[in-house]
């Protein structure tokens, strides 16, 4: 590009409107080619640049392919064992009580091994934030079946696709954790289109006001996609998302404690 | 590993009456934890510990500090992770089957090198088991636990006032290695109420480079175990043993009773000892001139001092709660230079000192007279 007509552009005029977060570092993912876990990151560091949260968070990673959250997001990180993240989450916060907590958990981790932990930490109404990225199918083993799978998937453990008389039926797990009175606040959001990718970022926005603003429980759930495990392509892993799964995980607000008697919408 | 920087100086002396009170082993322990600093307490009720749950539930909030009953042992273990990895003086205690699902914590704490005293107040097994006291835990505290290389410093208390001292020790050992510490007690110790002239302490603090504070003008930091780089796993392997060796090498505890004149050891740790030192009384009114080796630190198991100390002997008994445990450590440091006999009881069954003298009797008869002029001096130490 010549430089007379870069001339015209002064600094004056030059705005930047899009630029890696500050909460965000530089360096090449780890994630296959079209994981949503790379847009779900990239909320996060937004919030945590927007609410300048960075210098008191301390998050908790989990296990499953998002463990190495640490690599991508320059805040203080503690690493637990599977499904132990909100028991882990659970000690940070006792004894730092003006601390940013969140846990990066996936539906393996929080949906099958880790359900005594979850259900527990939302019945003490502990005050941290559960960001659960919902992929339905264990990604970093091979693509097993998880418990989020839906019926008729196939997955690496259910060749045929997975059948109720078998397997059972996909848990609605933030449903299920809405009933709690300790959870002040669950909502599903998605990223399988950019308007729902904002108002998930919205979603998790309201949950982390929750959490500084002294509230129980929150937790987003964030549907996603896995297109190596599925056995898509990353465009195909969208639609799938946009058309399919949500009709078995309906999005929006599930519960919101803090405004009275908030109707589902979904609208976050 | 981390650059300590001692925060404190001298051992806080807590204000304290000399004169003795009646305390049971499990509130003891608990209160030597709040006066040793305890930041925070996991917990979840299990016989016979529980009386060590309900002391921190009562204490811990009078004090503001944090008492937490978890909805199980795996999910007490992971706040505790929690909490230390934050810098947080924490402590945690089970019994052996609920120590059993600690299993998996106590590997990720030895990985993510982080400070803890756990206490486990043993009961009979396996499975279910039975609610007696027992040292069947053994192999589980210096042997393992959880998976992957790893070692844990294990210290057994043979009394309330010991179990006392132990708990300040045991945190102070904690973060000077940056390790889970394991109280190894059994359920005589924790029920059982003694007269302690409680000698509580607080040991300094000290702050490393690692604890999650939030990464407030500073780089972030990572408390983790994953390492899937071989290389990267090797390396931390190779600190971790060269950190175990250090400990190996600086954290061996012992006591010796009579051991100056003695034909015969009986080497006991833990109530185990208490039956062997009244069998001792009643073999030396028969003649037999017996001496007590009793391990305090299980792991480091305190080999070297006991091969030297029982070089010359006739006989060595070992007398546990279990089937026979750390009977094999004791062959493993005499390398067979001395006929080990063994007598124990399972299943909540306490060995009587009758049993030991017993034992005692055989293998008097069994084995030949040392020569006095081989003797050493004296053997007594710590």
């Amino acid at each position: 590009m010549g430089g007379d007509a870069m001339s015209t552009l002064t600094a004056d005029t030059r705005r930047i409107i899009y630029q890696r977060p500050s909460m965000l570092t530089d360096r090449s993912s780890h994630y296959c080619p079209g994981c949503g876990h790379g847009i779900i990151h990239r909320l996060v560091a937004e919030l945590l640049d927007e609410m300048d949260l960075g210098p008191r968070t301390i998050g908790v990673a989990s296990v499953g392919c998002s463990v190495f959250a640490y690599d991508y997001l320059p805040v203080d990180f503690v690493e637990s064992p599977h499904g132990r993240a909100p028991a882990v989450a659970t000690g940070v916060r006792r004894v730092r009580p003006d601390a940013f907590v969140f846990t990066y958990q996936g539906d393996g981790d929080l949906a099958a091994i880790g359900t005594a932990e979850i259900v527990h930490a939302a019945a003490r109404g502990e005050r941290f934030s559960v960001i659960f990225v919902n992929n339905g199918i264990y990604g970093m083993t091979g693509g097993q079946m998880a418990p989020t799978t839906l019926l008729n998937q196939r997955t690496t453990s259910t060749p045929t696709g997975r059948e109720a008389s078998s397997t059972g039926y996909p848990i609605p797990i933030t449903e299920m954790l809405a009933l709690l009175p300790g959870v002040t606040y669950a909502a599903r959001g998605s990223i399988a289109d950019p308007a729902w990718i904002g108002r998930t970022k919205a979603m998790l926005r309201r949950a982390f006001e929750i959490q500084l603003g002294g509230g129980g429980l929150t937790i987003v759930e964030v549907l996603s996609t896995c297109p190596v495990g599925w056995g898509m392509t990353p465009a195909k892993a969208m639609e799938h998302l946009a058309r399919d799964v949500v009709e078995v995980y309906p999005l929006g607000v599930i519960v919101d404690r803090q405004k009275a008697a908030t109707p589902r919408t979904a609208e976050a | 590993m981390a650059v300590l920087a001692a925060i404190a100086e001298s051992v806080a002396e807590i204000d304290q009456a000399d004169r003795p009170v009646l305390m049971k082993g499990n509130e003891a322990m608990a209160e030597a934890a709040i006066q040793a600093g305890c930041d925070a307490y996991f917990g979840y009720p299990i016989t016979p510990q529980a009386e060590l749950l309900e002391w921190m539930a009562r204490r811990m909030p009078e004090l503001g500090r944090v008492f937490v009953q978890a909805e199980s042992e795996i999910a007490a273990i992971n706040m505790a992770l929690g909490a230390a990895a934050t810098g947080a003086r924490v402590l945690v205690s089970s019994s052996s089957p609920g120590i059993s699902l600690m299993a998996e914590g106590m590997s990720y704490l030895a990985g993510s090198e982080l400070p803890m005293v756990v206490i486990n107040v043993m009961r009979g097994g396996p499975g279910l088991g039975s609610i007696g006291p027992s040292q069947s835990d053994y192999f589980q505290a210096t042997k393992g636990h959880g998976h992957g290389d790893y070692r844990v410093p294990v210290l057994a208390p043979s009394s309330i006032a010991e179990a006392v001292s132990l708990v300040a020790d045991a945190f102070e050992v904690a973060e000077r290695y940056r390790t889970p510490v394991m109280i190894l007690a059994d359920g005589v110790i924790g029920q059982a109420m003694e007269p302690v002239v409680p000698s509580y302490r607080m040991p300094p603090r000290t702050l490393g480079d690692w604890e999650l504070t939030g990464a407030d003008g500073r780089p972030p930091r990572v408390v983790r175990s994953l390492h899937l780089e071989p290389e990267g796993l090797e390396a931390h392997n190779r600190a971790l043993q060269a950190k175990f060796k250090r400990i190996s090498e600086r954290e061996v505890r012992w006591a010796g009773e009579g051991l100056d004149d003695a034909e015969i050891a009986i080497v006991a740790y833990g109530t185990a000892a208490r039956v062997a030192r009244t069998a001792i009384e009643r073999a030396r009114e028969h003649g037999m001139n017996v001496g007590l080796f009793r391990p305090i630190s299980l792991w480091p198991f305190p080999s070297e001092a006991l091969a030297e100390t029982t070089r010359s002997l006739r006989a060595i008994v070992v007398v546990e709660l279990s089937a026979g445990q750390m009977v094999e450590d004791v062959r493993l440091a005499i390398e067979g230079r001395t006929p080990v006999f063994f007598h124990g009881r399972t299943g909540g069954m306490v060995p009587t000192p009758g049993e030991v003298l017993d034992v005692l009797r055989r293998a008097w008869a069994l084995t030949a007279p040392i020569e006095i002029c081989a003797r050493e001096g004296s053997t007594d130490g710590r």
